[in-house]
């Protein structure tokens, strides 16, 4: 029989909260357990007085727990987290390590990679995992224009990070799992502490955030002004909807802020409904989108690659028809 | 502190604005990329800005590293005009194919050729590949502190640094010591435009091509034989849907959008 083998989710957690994306992974991590027939999903969770979030992780789909709970890792730092989970992983040995790509797993995840000399793929679209062990990791590049394979044949653990909204989490309300409580003492020294993390500042942006919206409306290069911007805005308030916007409309100042922006390089969604309006549509945009629903576009330019990716396709001013439609969605409501 | 020694990692990368010209050679199922134009990475150039900021405020020299290959002299003399003092081109046949890990070798290793060396900017990620891996993996091969994303940065006389790290909602403030490696939100600054001036001064300032021998790296441990990640096929994202296309005055295209969205349940 071949070797069990071992993937390692390592979760995010702020201010006692798991943060969405850890879950998600957690999730995959789940299904890729389930097609090498033979693995064990591991959830590594690290924190200060963060037991009760570690109680939860059973539930979605943690087989086994590590819990690393130390006054000294209440904040995210990337010489204190990568320094445990170091020790930890040359320790157990993990076949696969999997790290969500939010801020501080963009920096964590390489950071440890290097540590151990192995190899770790960016911001995966998508995961393989074959009965052997061996791990396909899809990856985009130029913008999400082309996707590769990537794989890490020697080195172990196969290493990847993956966006927020990629995956879905699992909720399995009857399963239990081991819990192990690491001693921080032994996994992390103070020596070794060169940076320190003084406050972490929270800024809750105002509105529905996107990646939970129902109805997002998103607009682009094309919308032209701020004060057009502010259609869009109306528009999406009647659903309590998000607007999201392109690179290009953010550089403009016309949007809500980089938290609104959709793509290879900003938010992957997945709403019910998402109408694009004043969008070309550049694949790095396309690529953040592909799983809405319904997905019903709006432009002057009758040739906009945005079409070939809609299943309504409107070439139209948004300028005529928006107000039009706003109108027409205040009256159904009442 | 007398003055900061600061190295500069930019990347020549492929115009972002031809990425939809990017094709996969059927055949060979290899990236065609001939005639793209490049540019300097846009992250870098925010990089750079802070690099020169900081001369602005303590004196001292800011040093552009590059791993790519030679042709690439034109686009990161746009840097030199910008304001860098000069720049280190590493090149050689074995770099090839390389990933992260196995660039961050060579660029430690410019780095640290270099010499003294206060402190090591590079935009968080580039537009091409997007991992934003170098700047963190740099710091762990340098075995110096690092910290990427950082939107807020500021140094004093004695060498203490505090950092925001740009975190999902707010930030993170990080407190260090130089030397220290710090990946450059592009959310930091507003690169400068280069001048005339500039671009005339560029052509006078030190540009130097160093290879694997000059760096004392072993073969093994760069290019794609270094790397421990290795590719595969590539492949085209498939995005296509039906497109159905809506036509009419404005009030009939709205009254098929309400429709739309009432079938597929956002609208009561």
């Amino acid at each position: 029989m071949e070797k069990k083998q071992v993937i390692w989710v390592i979760i995010e957690q702020v201010q006692g909260k798991t943060a969405a994306v850890s879950l998600e992974v957690l999730g995959k991590a789940c299904q890729l357990a389930a097609e090498a027939a033979n693995a064990q999903v591991v959830a590594v969770a690290l924190g200060s007085a963060i037991g009760p979030l570690a109680q939860q992780l059973p539930k979605h789909g943690a087989d086994k727990v590590f819990l690393v709970d130390d006054p000294r890792l209440e904040l995210y730092q990337n010489d204190t987290y990568s320094s445990v989970l170091r020790r930890l992983i040359e320790r157990e040995r993990p076949d696969v390590v999997l790290i969500g790509a939010s801020a501080s797993g963009e920096e964590l995840a390489p950071t440890l990679a290097a540590q151990l000399g192995t190899g770790l793929a960016a911001h995966c679209t998508n995961l393989r995992l074959a009965a052997d062990g061996t791990l396909t990791m899809l990856v985009p590049a130029f913008g999400g224009q082309v996707i590769g394979e990537i794989f890490c044949p020697v080195q172990r653990p196969q290493m990847a990070t993956i966006k927020p909204g990629v995956f879905s989490p699992v909720g399995l309300a009857e399963r239990t799992g081991e819990i192990v409580q690491e001693d921080g003492a032994s996994l992390l020294y103070d020596a070794e502490i060169r940076l320190r993390a003084t406050r972490l500042v929270v800024e809750e942006p105002p509105g529905m955030p996107i990646e939970q919206a129902d109805v997002i409306v998103a607009g682009g290069w094309g919308i032209g002004s701020r004060e057009n911007w502010r259609l869009l805005e109306e528009l999406a308030k009647e659903f309590n909807g998000a607007v999201g916007c392109t690179r290009p409309a953010l550089d403009q100042g016309w949007t809500g802020g980089e938290h609104t922006m959709i793509g290879s390089s900003g938010k992957t969604v997945r709403p019910k409904l998402y109408l694009g309006a004043g969008i070309s549509g550049a694949a790095h945009h396309m690529v953040g989108i592909k799983d809405s629903g319904v997905i019903i576009s709006v432009n002057r330019d009758k040739t906009a690659p945005i079409f070939q990716f809609s299943d309504y396709c409107v070439a139209a001013d948004f300028r005529d028809v928006l107000p039009e439609l706003l109108a027409q969605i205040r009256r159904a409501k009442h | 502190m007398k003055g900061l020694n600061i190295s500069v990692l930019v990347k020549p990368v492929p115009d972002p604005g031809c990425y939809e010209s990017i094709q996969i050679d059927p055949q060979t199922g290899i990236l065609v990329r001939e005639g793209l134009p490049n540019i300097l990475n846009p992250a870098d150039k925010h990089a750079l800005e802070a690099a020169l900021q900081l001369v602005e405020q303590h004196s001292g020299r800011v040093v552009m590293v590059s791993m790519a290959p030679p042709n690439a002299l034109e686009t990161v003399k746009e840097g030199l005009a910008m304001g860098a003092d000069e720049a280190w081109l590493l090149s050689d046949r074995a770099f090839a194919g390389a990933d992260t890990l196995a660039t961050s070798r060579v660029l430690a290793a410019g780095i640290k050729k270099l010499g003294l060396c206060d402190l090591v900017l590079a935009g968080s990620e580039s537009a091409d590949g997007g991992t934003a891996h170098v700047p963190s993996q740099v710091g762990e091969i340098l075995g110096i502190s690092h910290l990427t994303n950082v939107t807020w940065l500021n140094i004093d006389t004695d060498a203490n640094v505090r950092a925001r790290m740009k975190m999902e909602n707010g930030y993170i403030e990080v407190e260090g010591a130089l030397p220290m490696v710090i990946g450059v939100s592009r959310g930091m600054n507003v690169p400068r435009y280069t001048s005339l001036p500039g671009i005339l001064a560029a052509q006078d300032k030190p540009v130097k091509v160093l290879g694997l021998n000059n760096l004392g790296l072993d073969p093994g441990s760069v290019g794609l034989a270094g790397s421990p990640t290795q590719p595969g096929k590539l492949s085209r994202p498939e995005l296509k849907r039906q497109g159905e296309r809506l036509e009419g005055e404005p009030a009939e295209l709205a009254k098929r959008i309400v429709a739309i969205m009432r079938s597929s349940g956002v609208l009561s």
